[in-house]
């Protein structure tokens, strides 16, 4: 089948798609955006975690055909050109990206959840990253990271 | 050494410069090795067998073959080289010929356009198998009547056994506590599956794009089976997903070179999440039983022990970890009069290898738990039994080797005791901080804190003779006006920041700002494995030496350029010495070498380094309903020198965090040698929930021994959490708790 939907602002079209197929396999395999991450492919580590119309979901536990019109938003997207997101580049500097297999997700999870409260208590990043696994880091610098970000996007 | 080395330059050694591909990964630009593609490129699967044990009477592949989709369905009779291959023994087939050991063995491998076409190809193939009894337990497989399941080995079930005798074998002691422990099977759980892309080549060889841990092991492996000169396989390493030990051993290296070769196409596999659990080895279960004698007053006079390692159905490192677990196996304490035997053990069970702690993690959980039934027995605090015993430089350790460098193990002890404690728990209740969170479990009734501690001990590097050792390639040039300095290894980065640290090696001793590190591959010597705590010291040091190397060519052409003596690159117009020439050296390094173990007796200089780290759990359990809540958990270590000192705190966070995990939560469990839970909806690994806060305490006592005085970081943090929070769980509870993972039925009579 024909899937089209928008992909950071820009219309794309997938072609010969089996009606079993992930919105991250259309991304990953079809439209080479392998940015969100194939962890585990059934919605318990978040790594391919993707605004779907505005919201976070996880691209494996989406159908590609629910995609269809709609617009999709990936961790290749937040970056303007050059320039980092805040919460990219608050990753970055505090050490919170080790392996990196789970930042993409954390990033879009962060993402989210700095610009939806921009000053978040130390419990409320622990829930909004509650669906996001990480095994390097313990999750201690990307507490750091959510803090730094939420500085950074709240004072802008 | 020639020379002085520029020591103000930013980005350096001791700093902490932000990792280069970090950005990358952020963007979700890094290309792992999940992440790879190619024109005309085929997808692999694998497929395994459902049994624990079974003999292979026939495969038949045609109805696979006749999908239309379908390139190619290979068996052990396409393997062009040998069917076998293994880190230490080679043991395991590529493709399984008349029997299968574990459930999940690879038996056949399907090429196809799509990955469910591949999927589907491989259910299509049949197998006729004989089922036989597996054998699942490693200590009725040294029984005299259990079947053999490698009749090639000479040692029947028992891969290694090693026996460690010091002192008096008879020794008498005041007080003397025994207890068995059990550890289960813990898996790595990297989060990037195993994957990668061949490539076939027009030169008749072939091109690996994988994520491993250790190129030329992988290399060598894979050219014996598909039988090509060692040349004619050329790896690359593509982005890793974490490691932990996972990668040390093959996966889908060698399936996916042979259906490249077969089909003339590029071939891409990648492992599901379930597959995963399959396809690589785990920590090996272990039972322990421990004796320890000590005096009144409080010092050990003998340690017995007994410990019995399940290596599952292949070798695998599983030698190295019996030696591990038998050297290290009284921890960092002093003891007279020791015996220790410790059996590495074949079963039908999962395979079972490297992960993180090799052997001391199990060992640490009996010695520790040990070490607190004792200090009940003595009516003494745990912490000051542990002082009171432990080692420091110039200690004999069981196996008669001297520690030779600083083995601060009561301070590291005193710092994590004499922390402030987190503040306890206050009303009104946030049920975010009670165990059990928000399924509003308790509001605090039945919930009692509980304190423990833990210290361990990890060998650095590779032991027991092995030769150990690394390869730089360092290049020295002006690109574009400036001076630039190429770094060339095939050290495997895999989360810990090795790029980042060779750079700041390049920096330090050239006084170079700009480094670029070359892609990982086997294009230059082997670098050694990216495990046993060991790149830092190793490549680190093979790093050091090159650029040592260049720097005094560097020299010499300042010199005749000079007419005079050059002393240090600061008196160098880099620029002008070297114009348009490049100086290059690559070296190979090895640190010390160590010494095999007296077969009888365990003596020996097996090990280079001692690392050592000490944790102190805070944990709130409800004990009518046996959840758990680590409240804080402090660690301390000594590292030698800090390289790179956030990188080296995030490793210790993150190697906590495994060792919290053991503690409770992480059990790869299994029923007659089968895999119950493989997937991240039964096996749980810490989130952030799980996760309390960490405070980390880093000593810099410098190894005179190793480069820049650096002792490896990655391994031990993740042997003393385990004991620490079991022990804050024994004594909120007052039970036994002599299993990990703890489970609520372990606290909570059920």
């Amino acid at each position: 089948m024909r899937v089209s939907f928008e992909v950071n602002g820009e219309p794309r079209t997938a072609d010969d798609v089996w009606p079993g197929e992930s919105l991250l396999y259309v991304l990953r395999e079809r439209l080479g955006l392998p940015g969100s991450k194939n962890a585990c492919e059934q919605g318990e580590c978040g790594s391919c975690t993707v605004y779907l119309d505005g919201v976070p979901v996880c691209a494996c536990l989406v159908a590609a055909g629910q995609a269809e019109g709609r617009e999709v938003r990936t961790v290749e997207g937040l970056a303007e050109g050059d320039a980092l997101d805040p919460v990219q580049e608050a990753f970055v500097r505090t050490g919170a990206v080790q392996c990196g297999f789970c930042t993409p997700g954390l990033v879009v999870a962060a993402h989210d959840l700095v610009r939806r409260n921009p000053n978040p208590s130390d419990a409320e990043i622990r829930e909004a990253l509650a669906g996001n696994l990480c095994r390097c880091t313990g999750y201690e610098k990307i507490l750091d990271a959510v803090r730094l970000a939420a500085a950074q996007v709240g004072a802008s | 050494m020639t020379g002085a080395l520029s020591t103000t330059i930013a980005g350096g050694v001791g700093t902490s410069p932000t990792r280069p591909d970090g950005a990358l990964k952020a963007r979700g630009e890094f290309a792992y090795s999940s992440d790879l593609w190619a024109d005309e490129m085929l997808w692999g699967a694998t497929l395994r067998s459902p049994h624990p044990y079974a003999r292979i009477r026939s495969v038949d592949i045609s109805q696979a073959l006749a999908l239309p989709g379908v390139y190619a369905v290979l068996t052990h009779e396409d393997v062009p080289g040998e069917n076998i291959y293994g880190l230490e023994h080679p043991d395991q087939p590529v493709l399984a010929v008349d029997v299968v050991r574990y459930q999940g063995e690879p038996v056949a491998i399907v090429a196809a356009e799509h990955p469910e076409t591949a999927r589907r190809a491989a259910d299509r193939i049949v197998v006729d198998y004989e089922v036989l009894e597996p054998v699942t337990d490693a200590e009725a497989a040294r029984d005299a009547g259990a079947p053999v399941l490698h009749p090639s080995n000479a040692g029947g079930n028992v891969v290694r056994h090693v026996r460690i005798r010091r002192g008096d074998p008879d020794p008498a002691a005041d007080v003397v506590v025994t207890g068995e422990y059990m550890v289960g099977m813990q898996d790595q759980a990297f989060l990037g599956p195993e994957s990668g892309l061949a490539v076939p080549a027009e030169d008749g060889g072939v091109d690996l794009y994988v994520a491993t841990q250790w190129l030329h092991v992988d290399q060598q492996q894979v050219a014996r089976a598909l039988g090509l000169p060692v040349e004619s396989v050329r790896l690359h390493l593509a982005g890793v997903g974490g490691a932990f030990g996972a990668r040390e051993d093959l996966s889908m290296q060698v399936h996916a070179c042979l259906l490249a070769r077969h089909t003339g196409k590029p071939v891409k596999i990648v492992y599901g999440r379930a597959e995963s659990f399959f396809g690589h080895v785990h920590r090996h279960p272990a039972v322990l039983r421990y004796e320890h004698g000590a005096t009144r007053e409080g010092s050990l006079v003998y340690v017995r022990a007994e410990i019995i390692l399940d290596g599952g159905a292949y070798a695998s490192t599983t030698a190295a970890v019996a030696g591990n677990a038998a050297t290290l196996g009284v921890g960092p304490y002093v003891v007279p009069h020791v015996s220790v035997d410790c059996w590495g053990m074949y079963t039908n069970n999962p395979p079972c290898g490297a992960m993180r702690g090799f052997g001391a993690v199990q060992a640490a959980f009996a010695y520790e738990s040990q070490m607190d039934k004792l200090a009940a027995a003595l009516g003494v605090d745990p912490v000051e039994l542990r002082i009171r015993n432990a080692v420091a430089e110039g200690s004999v350790l069981p196996t008669g080797q001297v520690i030779d460098s600083a083995a601060p193990v009561a301070e590291l002890l005193k710092l994590v005791r004499d922390k402030p404690m987190p503040p306890p728990l206050a009303a009104p209740v946030d049920l975010r901080e009670m165990p059990g969170g928000v399924s509003n479990t308790t509001h605090g009734e039945g919930v009692v804190r509980g304190v423990g501690y833990g210290v361990g001990i990890k060998n650095v590097g590779f032991s027991e003779g092995f030769d150990d050792y690394s390869t730089a390639r360092v290049r020295l040039e002006v690109i574009g006006g400036e001076p630039v300095v190429s770094v060339h290894t095939a050290a495997a980065e895999v989360g810990q920041g090795l790029v980042t640290l060779q750079a700041q090696i390049a920096r330090t001793e050239l006084g170079v700002p700009r480094v670029i590190i070359q892609p990982a591959d086997t294009g230059v010597g082997s670098a050694g494995s990216s495990s046993a705590s060991r790149q830092s010291y190793v490549t680190g040091g093979a790093v050091r030496a090159a650029c040592e190397a260049v720097r005094s060519d560097v020299l010499k052409l300042a010199a005749d350029r000079l007419g005079a003596p050059v002393s240090s690159l600061d008196e160098v117009d880099l620029v002008a010495v070297l114009g348009s020439a490049a100086v290059e050296r690559t070296v190979e390094w090895r640190h010390r070498p160590t010494s095999a173990l007296d077969p009888l007796t365990g003596q020996g200089n097996a090990h280079v380094q001692y690392a050592f780290a000490a944790h102190r759990a805070v944990c709130d359990v409800d004990v009518e309903l046996g959840l758990v809540r680590v409240v804080e958990l402090a660690c301390a270590q000594d590292v030698g020198r800090a390289m790179n000192p956030d990188a080296v705190v995030g490793q210790i966070h993150g190697g906590s965090a495994q060792g919290l995990g053991l503690a409770v939560m992480e059990e790869i469990q299994l029923a007659g040698g089968k895999i119950r839970n493989p997937s991240f909806t039964d096996y749980l690994i810490p989130t952030v929930l799980d996760m309390p806060p960490m405070s980390v305490d880093v000593l810099e006592l410098a190894d005179p021994h190793a480069p820049y005085g650096l002792r490896g970081v990655g391994e031990p943090p993740t042997i003393s959490s385990t004991p620490a929070i079991v022990a804050a769980i024994r004594a909120a509870t007052g039970r036994a708790l002599t299993r990990v993972p703890v489970r609520p039925e372990h606290i909570v009579d059920c």
